[in-house]
């Protein structure tokens, strides 16, 4: 029997849920509105929601100043890169741990989630004479590894939690038909994983995209990524609102999009093993 | 069960992984062990020498340090109370039936997109500035003096800040939680006339219980080392000193390496034991 | 297979940066105000004239420090030019880590960089940074309040004289503050204001033997002063005020008075973003009843070499070109004479052109005004005004100054923040074995 809703009750939990919604989603709403003000509109009083000249130059201004593109495509390589290498180092692992559990393997899981808990400031200095000793500083190749392994505990727990919903009879059932360990993968698990690994990759390229700390230390110039890009805009002389706000939305703009086209399969693959 | 041979070859498979992490924690840790026992000031030359324990007894002796253990636990448990609280309520909102939930679950997780850097300066600039902050002027629309934020409400700013970036987080999470539920059950309950309270604290509080968990669990993974919030707002000011920006204070700003190291070595152990209280909750729970 | 690809990306990466290094190409780091990004505007002028080519770092002033700070101590190698301040030069000049810049050309005058300045940015008589545009700091106030309260500024008042006017000049119900200071946590921000005022009431950072002084009556007069004046007459919220919150609020008309960077002068009087430009008078920074040293700071924004640069001559020819007379006409062509860097350059001031510009007189007082050897009525071990050229300074001044916030913020009293910060200072010195 399906639950009888009533219109009434309907109308009034979406009311309430666009309420809060929009409430929620105001600062990033009030940004994006802000960056079409003139920096005089921006700090009107009292504040101006519709009712203004909307205007581009921000946005010009902030290209002007810096080539947005190249700190762009930068994030992009990083994210992507350190993403799809998590997840090439982490699904055997992953797998290993899900179906071939020993005694062993939580620890093993819970001690590579510890490594996370390394407070990155006090290795800064460790970091950065072997970056230097490497020749690693400011290049994407550098990043990448680091965010992989930065990342890397959170993408290993969370395949091996899809993993195990995967039900062992099939495994069962392929190996009696004489399947090898490679057919095994190929033809079973991973299209029954695929929707797991794409929430994976999704949510390590947001956490990849927004990590400020060792994107902004390690880099300079060839690396830099949208991270950099919004640490010069941070606080110059004088309180520009409006162009603090555009370089926001461009630093956001990315990635907000990305998350928005697929919601769906974050929604659906960020389990973490909580439903059973 | 598994053969010895398949237990070799999942070993074969989890070693690339191992290795790596290993590498990762080990290397900076030995370093940071190494530098620990230093006395290591970069502006000063450099590596003067063995100090033995003298940098650790130095950094708790600070005045600084229970001070910001204080700051470092009540941002991680205000963050996850408010996370939590408000991500059950949303979860249970959003599982209703409405009209356009897709877009209203956009809304709501959109927070988490948004860079540590972005979400900070536009709170800190745009909203809790007390004169031109959109905060400010609805206070002052309704006849109150706004409030300074950062320095006179500065715990509870950060607190806000972060919690507004991580309640999408907590919601995502609780949402696929609450919609595996046996909606039969429910139903069966609410025929027995058990009211909407008792269902709650009966039927649908414990099912969550172990995304819950997961929830604090990875959250607190995160929260002990934010990082960009603080540096932005109050830059450590007015009580929101937390280790991890001590040891900052320490590394950067004082240019004492030594020192930080020892405070990221007393990091590591807060970590762990943050982290072995957690697992013994989470491990139960995880139990399969 | 990724090591392979790796391998390849990283070869090809070691070819693309040596393919720039044939095209001669320079690293600039460099802070997001105003003047740098007006000279990042110009940059192509330069590669025009030399074929080098600029690629600029630009970051907001505390990102900027941990940057090139970080950079310098490992000797990473990141940046050919680094911009740094008063503080930092003598500290790495006298490490070796800059590249003395000396042997400029005749063209360049290197006689011609204000004394105060080139004086501060140099180790033992060796110059190690170019002065891109310097600064004191001097009072900015509004001309009509002040005619409107009945005072007429004085050329060179004193605090009391100030906290009277602030205290005439407020008016809660119009938003019109008397006085707007900054009051913001960090050593360049608030820490340094509070340092000069500190300076002004005859206080003191050390003694001779390197001793703290926050326990001495200098300093609880200074700062129970500022706390009061800043009660009666300052905006609300003003522990989180630093130079842009207090720019912001001077150009919307919201103070009477603003004691702060010279180089201000040319923001507030700039019709396009200030709503009181035609308003705004100057005047020497205060000094309390009976102190001879007056509330005036001297920072210099410079360029400087990192030692081991690949590019050092590359890098030297643009800063002969950004610190020059050139650079200056180049930009009053353009700009006007309003906004060029000031502060760095005596020709500057002989300038007909830029004798008309408000401010130019006062600007140049103020840092006259401003004695780096000798920043205190008593005598001291250290050089540097608002700041201690010592490496620890930083990190000191930096927790100082919260603990002063906490008390702006009405967070804790005078007297406890004074007793902790003269008990952490103590602490530091001790550690770092003075």
């Amino acid at each position: 029997m399906a639950r009888a809703v009533t219109t009434r009750r309907k109308s009034f939990n979406t009311a309430l849920a666009w309420a809060v919604g929009l409430l929620i989603f105001f600062p990033i709403l009030w940004t994006i509105l802000t960056s079409f003000k003139t920096e005089a509109q921006a700090i009107a009083s009292p504040p101006l929601f519709l009712n203004f000249n909307w205007t581009l130059e921000n946005y010009a201004i902030v290209q002007e100043r810096s080539d947005y593109m190249r700190f762009l495509w930068n994030s992009v390589i990083i994210a992507g890169g350190s993403t799809l290498l998590g997840v090439i180092v982490a699904v055997p692992a992953a797998w290993a741990m899900a179906f071939v559990p020993s005694k062993r393997t939580k620890d093993i899981l819970l001690w590579m989630l510890s490594t996370k808990m390394l407070p990155a400031v006090g290795v800064l200095y460790p970091i950065y004479l072997l970056f230097i000793r490497l020749g690693l500083l400011d290049t994407r190749g550098g990043l990448v590894v680091v965010l992989m392994l930065i990342n890397l505990p959170i993408i290993v727990w969370m395949l091996y939690t899809y993993f195990r919903e995967i039900p062992g009879e099939i495994l069962e059932a392929a190996r009696m038909d004489g399947a090898t360990l490679k057919e095994e993968i190929l033809h079973i698990l991973t299209p029954m994983a695929v929707p797991g690994i794409a929430s994976t990759v999704l949510l390590n390229f947001i956490l990849a995209w927004n990590e400020a700390f060792w994107t902004l230390n390690l880099t300079a110039v060839d690396a830099a990524p949208l991270t950099a890009f919004i640490a010069s805009y941070s606080s110059p002389e004088g309180l520009f609102f409006a162009k603090l706000s555009a370089a926001s939305t461009m630093a956001i703009a990315p990635i907000l999009i990305l998350g928005w086209f697929s919601q769906k399969q974050l929604v659906r693959g960020l389990t973490f093993g909580a439903v059973k | 069960m598994a053969t010895q041979h398949s237990r070799s070859v999942a070993r074969l498979m989890m070693a690339p992984a191992v290795v790596l992490l290993l590498g990762w924690m080990l290397v900076p840790l030995t370093m940071t062990l190494y530098f620990s026992f230093k006395k290591y000031l970069p502006l000063r030359g450099g590596d003067l020498g063995w100090v033995g324990f003298d940098n650790y007894i130095r950094f708790v002796s600070s005045s600084a340090f229970w001070p910001a253990v204080q700051a470092t636990l009540v941002i991680v448990g205000g963050v996850l109370v408010i996370t939590v609280v408000l991500g059950v309520l949303m979860a249970m909102l959003l599982d209703q039936p409405m009209w356009g939930q897709g877009v209203v679950r956009i809304l709501v997780i959109a927070p988490f997109f948004v860079m540590p850097t972005v979400s900070a300066l536009v709170w800190k600039n745009m909203f809790m500035d007390p004169v031109n902050g959109l905060l400010a002027h609805l206070w002052r629309f309704f006849g109150a003096e706004p409030i300074s934020w950062l320095s006179e409400a500065s715990m509870t700013s950060i607190v806000m800040i972060v919690s507004w970036q991580w309640l999408p987080f907590a919601t995502l999470i609780l949402l696929t939680a609450i919609q595996s539920l046996d909606s039969e059950q429910l139903e069966a309950a609410e025929m027995d006339g058990a009211p909407p309270l008792k269902r709650f604290y009966h039927i649908i509080l414990p099912h969550l219980s172990r995304a819950i968990t997961i929830v604090i669990l990875i959250q607190t993974i995160f929260l002990l080392s934010i990082f960009a919030e603080i540096f932005v707002t109050t830059g450590g000011a007015f009580g929101t000193r937390t280790l991890t920006y001590l040891i900052f204070q320490r590394v950067l700003e004082s240019q004492n390496v030594g020192l930080g190291s020892a405070g990221g070595v007393y990091a590591i152990i807060l970590a762990n034991i943050v982290a072995i209280f957690l697992m013994r909750i989470v491990g139960k729970n995880l139990d399969a | 297979m990724y090591l392979k690809n790796a391998l390849r990306a990283a070869t090809a990466l070691t070819f693309v940066a040596t393919a720039a290094a044939h095209a001669q190409s320079i690293t600039i780091a460099t802070v997001n105000n105003g003047d740098m990004i007006r000279m990042q505007g110009y940059t192509d002028k330069f590669t025009e004239a030399t074929g080098i080519d600029v690629e600029w770092v630009t970051l907001e002033e505390n990102v900027l420090r941990q940057r090139v700070t970080t950079d310098i101590t490992t000797k990473g190698g990141q940046f050919d030019i680094m911009t740094i301040g008063m503080y930092e030069t003598p500290i790495w000049g006298a490490n070796d880590w800059l590249v003395p810049l000396d042997g400029m050309s005749a063209e360049y005058d290197v006689g011609d960089l204000l004394p105060a300045m080139a004086g501060g940015l140099s180790h033992e008589g060796t110059l190690y940074a170019a002065p891109f545009y310097g600064e004191s700091s001097m009072i900015m106030y509004r001309t009509d309040l002040m005619e409107k309260a009945g005072l007429e500024m004085p050329e060179a008042p004193t605090w009391q004289f100030i906290r009277e006017a602030a205290a005439a000049m407020t008016d809660r119900d119009n938003d019109i503050n008397g006085i707007c200071l900054r009051g913001k946590a960090g050593w360049g921000e608030g820490g340094a204001f509070i340092t000069v005022t500190g300076n002004s009431f005859g206080a003191r950072w050390f003694d001779e033997n390197w001793k703290p002084q926050f326990d001495q009556p200098e300093w609880k007069e200074a700062l129970t002063f500022f706390v009061d004046m800043m009660g009666e007459s300052g905006p609300a919220g003003y522990a989180t005020n630093g130079f842009n919150e207090n720019l912001s609020l001077f150009q919307q008309g919201k103070c009477g008075m603003w004691i702060d960077a010279t180089v201000a002068a040319s923001f507030v009087t700039n019709p396009n973003d200030s709503t009181v430009a035609d308003k705004v008078g100057f005047a020497l920074a205060p000094n309390s009843e009976g102190v001879d040293k007056r509330a005036n700071w001297l920072w210099a924004w410079a360029l400087a070499i990192p030692a081991g640069t690949q590019q050092e001559d590359a890098a030297k020819q643009f800063i002969e070109w950004a610190t020059s007379k050139d650079y200056i006409e180049l930009v009053a062509e353009n700009e006007g004479w309003a906004n060029v860097p000031p502060g760095a350059r005596t020709s500057l001031y002989e300038n007909d052109n830029y004798k008309d510009i408000p401010f130019a007189q006062m600007t140049l007082k103020s840092i006259l005004a401003a004695d780096p050897q000798n920043c205190c009525a008593q005598p001291t071990p250290y050089t540097g005004i608002q700041f201690v050229a010592i490496p620890e300074f930083a990190g000191i001044a930096t927790q100082v100054s919260q603990e002063f916030s906490a008390v702006y913020a009405g967070q804790q009293t005078v007297d406890e923040a004074l007793a902790k910060a003269q008990a952490f200072t103590a602490e530091e010195m001790e550690a770092a074995g003075y």
